[in-house]
């Protein structure tokens, strides 16, 4: 499968979470905070806290921990709060 | 409304899922995940060369779904379900009403503030093993663990597993000292204890050290963590002066025990017990036709879970007419289990001297960015006292986790929050404004028995 993140083709195998192919890449970080603009990834692992938000497919706030990538999926940074269909 | 329904397909779940099929009644087992086994029997996809549990004979298996809001309604309650794929907009609705519920929605991670904790870099121990076993990944190749309690043992071997090297294991208290005052409840834990024994000669064989009374108080880095510095600790947890060392690390994974999934129970109504839901020696909860079994009514493991699985699933199917056997080997797991998980909740507790790590500008709140300086504010400037108060004063606990990561450190340093409080979500689950507007109100499954 392909995806891209971040404007960049990457591959991506069936089962595989966006964070496992952030992770994988040496990716650890792909938000950054509302408040302190401070850089979030993965944190709990099992859809727990929210930290590792990321924009799939335009549509902000997915948990990269829980989604599981399709092909064609647009991964990319969400930057703050930012509403669905919103550009960066 | 004539079924059994199981929500959480980890080792209770799959359990009480297994034990009401047997007994010839409709199960329906809810989960989030795509495949069977929560997070104790994780594995990965078929492509990352994992393989899938086996479905349940007898039991209709609802994957990828999330129950995001639960109500009581005449005879039973009603379960709101999205089912496709996490977060995505426009899942699939379907309206569920059950006189037998079995919430076993398990545990997750507690994670202690310290300053730099919300560095990249810095996960759960929790975090760490859902990644190696699901996804095959190291979250470091410099690894430390740091946090209470026997589950930093089966993560260190899983980092290991995955290529990591594992610089360390920091266990807070001194496990052993807290044992050897219960050598009774060893001893009902002995298939436990020889786990633990496997473990430390893993750890050994791959000359990882294990320090006792050790922990990291602060992690450091500007865009992630690049170092750590681990401190020895007194007996109530404060820092050794001069005990402080910087070690070099691409992540570090922490893990101060467990805090249980409680906003399905809490929103059924069922009473609490400390911050556990109240069960009878049937796992029956304190609300008719709610049973509750696992990580939610005690941190105990996966093999307690499933004792506790199968009383819950009898118990829920008899209520529907279903028969089965008295299940006497359950019975007998339930009760050494206990016996275990309170000698261990009593060797690895979290002791007040973490609240010294803190620094004012450490974040309590990941989601809302609210520090511990303004955390002390809220109350000693502007009173503000109970959840509800506290988290309009101060946000704390008003973000997207909703209060799962902060609630009970936010508790601990105030004080006399009251945990059903803090575990009181009414929507159990985000779900987007758009599935919210279209949400039917009546069952929209039909009973088939």
């Amino acid at each position: 499968m392909r995806v891209r993140v971040d404007g960049q083709e990457k591959s991506a195998l069936p089962g595989q979470t966006v964070a496992g192919v952030l992770l994988a890449g040496g990716r650890v970080s792909w938000r950054t905070t509302r408040n302190g603009d401070r850089p979030r990834g993965v944190f709990c692992g099992i859809g727990v806290c929210f930290d590792c938000l990321v924009v799939v497919n335009g549509v902000p706030d997915v948990r990269a921990c829980q989604r599981v990538v399709a092909d064609g999926d647009e991964i990319r940074t969400q930057l703050g709060a930012e509403l669905p269909g919103s550009a960066s | 409304m004539n079924r059994v329904v199981v929500v959480g397909a980890g080792p209770a779940g799959m359990a009480a899922a297994r034990a009401a099929a047997a007994t010839g009644v409709e199960v329906v087992l809810v989960d989030s995940a795509q495949g069977l086994g929560g997070q104790y029997h994780r594995r990965a996809p078929e492509s990352l060369g994992g393989n899938e549990i086996p479905p349940i004979p007898g039991v209709r298996h609802l994957a990828a779904t999330t129950v995001w809001a639960l109500e009581p309604v005449p005879g039973g309650h009603r379960l709101h379900l999205r089912t496709g794929p996490a977060d995505a907009p426009g899942r699939q609705a379907t309206v569920l009403d059950t006189a037998a519920l079995v919430l076993a929605t398990g545990a997750y991670d507690r994670a202690l503030p310290f300053p730099g904790w919300d560095l990249p870099g810095v996960f759960t121990a929790g975090a760490a093993q859902a990644l190696a076993k699901g996804q095959k990944v190291a979250v470091g190749s410099r690894v430390l663990l740091a946090g209470t309690g026997p589950f930093l043992l089966p993560v260190a071997e899983s980092l290991i597993g995955v290529g990591a090297r594992v610089l360390g294991v920091l266990e807070a208290n001194i496990p052993v000292g807290g044992w050897l005052r219960d050598p009774l409840a060893l001893l009902a834990g002995r298939a436990k204890a020889a786990e633990l024994a496997r473990y430390v000669t893993m750890l050994a064989r791959h000359r990882v050290p294990f320090r006792p009374r050790t922990t990291v108080i602060a992690a450091h880095g500007t865009d992630r963590v690049t170092e750590v510095t681990t401190a020895r600790l007194t007996a109530d947890w404060r820092v050794r002066p001069g005990s402080e060392r910087r070690v070099p690390v691409d992540a570090v994974c922490v893990g101060f025990g467990f805090t249980p999934q409680l906003e399905l129970a809490v929103a059924a109504g069922c009473r609490l017990a400390g911050e556990f839901v109240e069960v009878n020696e049937a796992q029956a909860t304190s609300v008719a036709g709610v049973f509750a079994a696992g990580e939610i009514t005690g941190i105990g493991g996966a093999d307690l879970s499933e004792a506790e699985g199968v009383l819950a699933g009898l118990a829920a199917a008899r209520l529907l007419g279903g028969q089965g056997e008295t299940p006497r080997r359950a019975i007998a797991a339930v009760r050494a289990g206990r016996r275990f998980a309170a000698a261990l909740d009593r060797a690895h507790p979290v002791r007040a001297g973490w609240q010294s790590w803190l620094a004012e500008d450490t974040l309590i709140c990941r989601c809302e960015e609210v520090d511990y300086g303004a955390l002390c504010r809220a109350v000693r400037d502007r009173d503000a006292i109970g959840v509800r108060s506290l988290k309009l004063v101060s946000r704390v606990g008003l973000g997207a986790c909703q209060g799962r990561t902060c609630g009970r450190n936010a508790a601990d340093l105030v004080g006399g929050l009251d945990p059903a409080g803090l575990a009181r979500r009414p929507i159990a689950a985000p779900v987007r404004l758009g599935e919210l507007a279209t949400t039917p109100v009546h069952p929209n499954e039909r009973d088939t028995s």
